[in-house]
C-alpha cells in the first residue's frame, strides 16, 4: 500500500501528518517513509534518520565532441527545452535548462554528442528505528525538482507499506510524488487559503483518479466552509487536529505527535484503518 | 520602479498574508501573483478581472493510431515514461518531441498545450497581474515568468514605483523565475526547525542568483529560542531581519473576512507590518 501526503496550500501540515503517521505504524508495519518534498524536505529533521547511504542524482546532458560537429544545428532544432544553441563553430550547452531526454545525442548525424551526468540533487537513504527512509534533496539553484523525486520514488518497496509526503502546490512536482499511490491524504486547515488550495489539490488528484481524503488540521480556526465542500464533494473527512499552541510547540521543535503526544498514535493507526477501509472501497 | 518578491522555502508561513497587507500600505504598486499553481491573494483584493488571455505553453505528443505500427521505438526512446501501449499520456509526456522526431511512421504530432490562464484585474489597491495554472501542468516557470513581464510593462508604462509580488513556496523552477532579477527578496520565516531549514536554502538561492535578501519572522513568539537563533544566523550571513511578527488569531479573522490584516486590525501585528514596509522600501531603493 502506498499513501502520499499532499496538501495544495503549504504549511498545513503534510509533515506532521507524514511523520506522525510512519512512527504511529512502524510497530505493527514494515513503514518506509519517502520525503519528495526535495526542495524543502524536512521529515528528517522529525525523523533523526541515520543516513548509510547518499548518491547524487544526475541528469544526463550532452556533451559534444567539437572535433566531429559538422555545426549543422540538428541538436538545437530537436531540443525542445532551448538547451543547446549552435552559434558559427561552437555548440554552447546550457546544462540547467536540459531535460535529460536524449533526442539531441541519439539524432546527431554525426555521432558527435555524447551524455554527461549533471548533478542536480542528492538521494540519502537510512533507517530510523524500525522505519525505512529516504529522500532527496535539490541543489540550490536547481530548477528542476522532479529528476530526483524520481529516484526518491524508484526506492518505493512494494513489501512494505509505504508514506509519500510531497510538496505543496498542484503542479509538476506534486504530481510526479503523487502518481502511483493507492490513496493520497491532503492535509488541510479550515481557513480560504486552505480551502482555495484544497480544491486545487482534489481536482489535481482526480485527474490521476487516486481516491482521496482529508485531514483537516488546526480545526477551529476559520470557518465551517472547508467541511461543507468536503460533504458537497463526498470527501471523508478522516482525521481532524484541533488548533493548539502545545502542537504548534512541539512543531516548533522538530517532534512528531507520535512522540510529543503519545495519545495521538491510536488516532493516526485509527486514521490507518480508516484509509486502508477506503482504499479498499 | 523596484520589484519586491516575497518567498519563504517552507509553505504557510504567511506570505500572503504580508502581501495583501503591503497592498494596503503600498502607495504606488502594481501586485503580482507569482504563485501560479496554488495561487491565493485574490481571495484578499477582490479583483476585478478586465483582461483573461490563454497561456499555450509546453507541447504534448499525441500519436496517430491509424498511422501507428506498433513498431514500438517510441515507448523505447521516451525517459518519462509516458507511452504505454502506443498511446501517449499527456501528464507524463514532458514534451521533449524524441518520440515525434524519431516515429518512422510520422504518426506522432507535438501538440499546444493549453497550460493555463493569466489575467490582469483591478483591484481596490492598484492593479493585480495573476494566473491560474491548468491542474497538473508543467511549466509554471514560464507562467511566472510571463506574470512578471506583464506586471513590468505596466509599471514601466503607467508609472508604478513598485511591483509586489506573491511567490511560491520551495527553490525550484517557479521561485527561480520569481526571483531572479528582483530588486530585492523578502522571505517570510517561522521559528519552528523546519521553517529556519528551508530559509537557509532559500537564501542559498538568493546568493546564487545575486538577489539582496531580508527576512521577516513570523509568529516569533511560538518559540523565542528559535526566534534567536534565526536572527543569529541572519546576522552571521548579513541578512537584514526587517521584522518580527507575533502570533496573533486576528490574522486568521481578517483572512475570514476577507481583507488584509492591516485594514482588519490595528494591534501589533499590524504595527509591526507597517514597520517592515517602511524597512524594506529602503532596503529595496538600495
Amino acid at each position: 500500500m502506498i499513501i502520499s501526503v499532499a496538501s495544495g496550500k503549504g504549511g498545513t501540515g503534510k509533515t506532521l501528518v507524514a511523520t506522525s503517521l510512519a512512527l504511529s505504524l512502524q510497530d505493527n508495519h514494515d513503514v518506509q517513509l519517502l520525503d519528495c518534498d526535495v526542495e524543502e524536505p524536512n521529515d528528517h529533521i522529525f525523523i533523526k534518520p541515520v543516513i548509510t547511504r547518499s548518491e547524487a542524482v544526475a541528469v544526463p546532458v550532452p556533451a559534444v565532441d567539437e572535433k566531429k560537429c559538422t555545426h549543422c544545428g540538428k541538436c538545437a532544432e530537436v531540443c525542445a527545452y532551448n538547451a543547446l544553441a549552435v552559434v558559427k563553430d561552437y555548440v554552447l550547452t546550457f546544462p540547467e535548462l536540459c531535460h535529460g531526454c536524449g533526442a539531441c545525442s541519439y539524432l546527431c548525424p554525426e555521432g558527435a554528442i555524447t551524455e554527461a551526468p549533471y548533478n542536480v540533487g542528492v538521494v540519502e537513504t537510512g533507517r530510523a528505528g524500525n522505519l525505512t527512509f529516504g529522500h532527496g534533496k535539490l541543489n540550490i539553484g536547481q530548477a528542476m525538482a522532479p529528476p530526483v523525486i524520481r529516484r526518491v520514488k524508484a526506492l518505493t518497496d512494494p513489501s512494505k507499506l509505504v508514506i509519500i509526503d510531497a510538496s505543496p502546490g498542484t503542479s509538476c512536482p506534486v504530481v510526479e510524488a503523487v502518481k502511483g499511490s493507492d490513496y493520497c491524504l491532503l492535509v488541510t486547515e479550515p481557513t480560504p487559503f486552505g480551502l482555495n488550495d484544497l480544491t486545487l489539490a482534489v481536482e489535481m488528484i482526480r485527474k490521476l483518479a487516486i481516491p482521496c481524503g482529508v485531514v483537516l488540521n488546526r480545526a477551529g480556526v476559520g470557518d465551517g466552509k472547508t467541511e461543507e465542500y468536503c460533504l458537497r464533494e463526498g470527501i471523508p473527512i478522516l482525521m481532524t487536529i484541533p488548533l493548539d499552541t502545545a502542537i504548534a510547540g512541539l512543531y516548533s521543535r522538530g517532534i512528531t505527535l507520535s512522540e510529543g503526544m503519545p495519545a495521538y498514535r491510536v488516532a493516526f493507526r485509527e486514521l490507518y484503518a480508516r484509509i486502508e477501509e477506503a482504499a479498499r472501497a | 520602479m523596484r520589484e519586491i518578491v516575497v518567498l519563504s522555502g517552507k509553505g504557510g508561513t504567511g506570505k500572503t498574508t504580508i502581501v495583501g497587507s503591503l497592498a494596503a500600505l503600498a502607495e504606488s504598486k502594481v501586485l503580482a501573483d507569482c504563485d501560479v499553481d496554488a495561487a491565493d491573494l485574490h481571495l484578499l483584493l477582490a479583483p476585478k478581472i478586465k483582461e483573461e488571455h490563454d497561456f499555450r505553453s509546453g507541447r504534448a505528443a499525441v500519436i496517430d493510431a491509424d498511422k501507428c505500427t506498433q513498431c514500438g521505438l517510441c515507448q523505447e526512446v521516451c525517459r518519462f515514461d509516458a507511452i504505454h501501449d502506443y498511446v501517449a499520456d499527456p501528464v507524463a509526456c514532458e514534451g521533449c518531441g524524441f518520440c515525434a522526431q524519431v516515429c518512422p511512421e510520422g504518426a506522432i504530432t507535438m501538440q499546444e498545450r493549453l497550460a493555463g490562464r493569466w489575467f490582469i484585474s483591478e483591484t481596490k489597491y492598484g492593479p493585480l497581474v495573476h494566473a491560474r495554472l491548468g491542474i497538473a501542468e508543467e511549466n509554471s516557470g514560464k507562467l511566472v515568468a510571463l506574470v512578471r513581464r506583464q506586471a513590468r510593462e505596466m509599471a514601466e508604462r503607467d508609472g508604478y514605483d513598485y511591483i509586489i509580488s506573491d511567490g511560491p513556496p520551495g527553490i525550484g523552477c517557479p521561485v527561480i523565475s520569481s526571483l531572479s532579477g528582483a530588486h530585492l527578496a523578502l522571505l517570510v520565516t517561522e521559528p519552528t526547525l523546519s521553517g529556519r531549514h528551508d530559509l537557509e536554502r532559500v537564501l542559498g538561492v538568493c546568493r546564487h542568483f545575486g538577489v539582496t535578501a531580508a527576512v521577516a519572522i513570523n509568529k516569533y513568539d511560538i518559540n523565542e529560542a528559535n526566534t534567536a537563533a534565526i536572527e543569529d544566523y541572519c546576522r552571521r550571513n548579513d541578512v537584514a531581519v526587517v521584522a518580527r511578527i507575533p502570533f496573533d488569531n486576528v490574522v486568521t479573522e481578517a483572512l475570514v473576512a476577507g481583507q488584509p490584516v492591516v485594514e482588519y486590525d490595528d494591534g501589533a501585528v499590524t504595527g509591526e507590518i507597517k514597520k517592515l514596509w517602511d524597512i524594506i522600501t529602503r532596503l529595496a531603493a538600495g
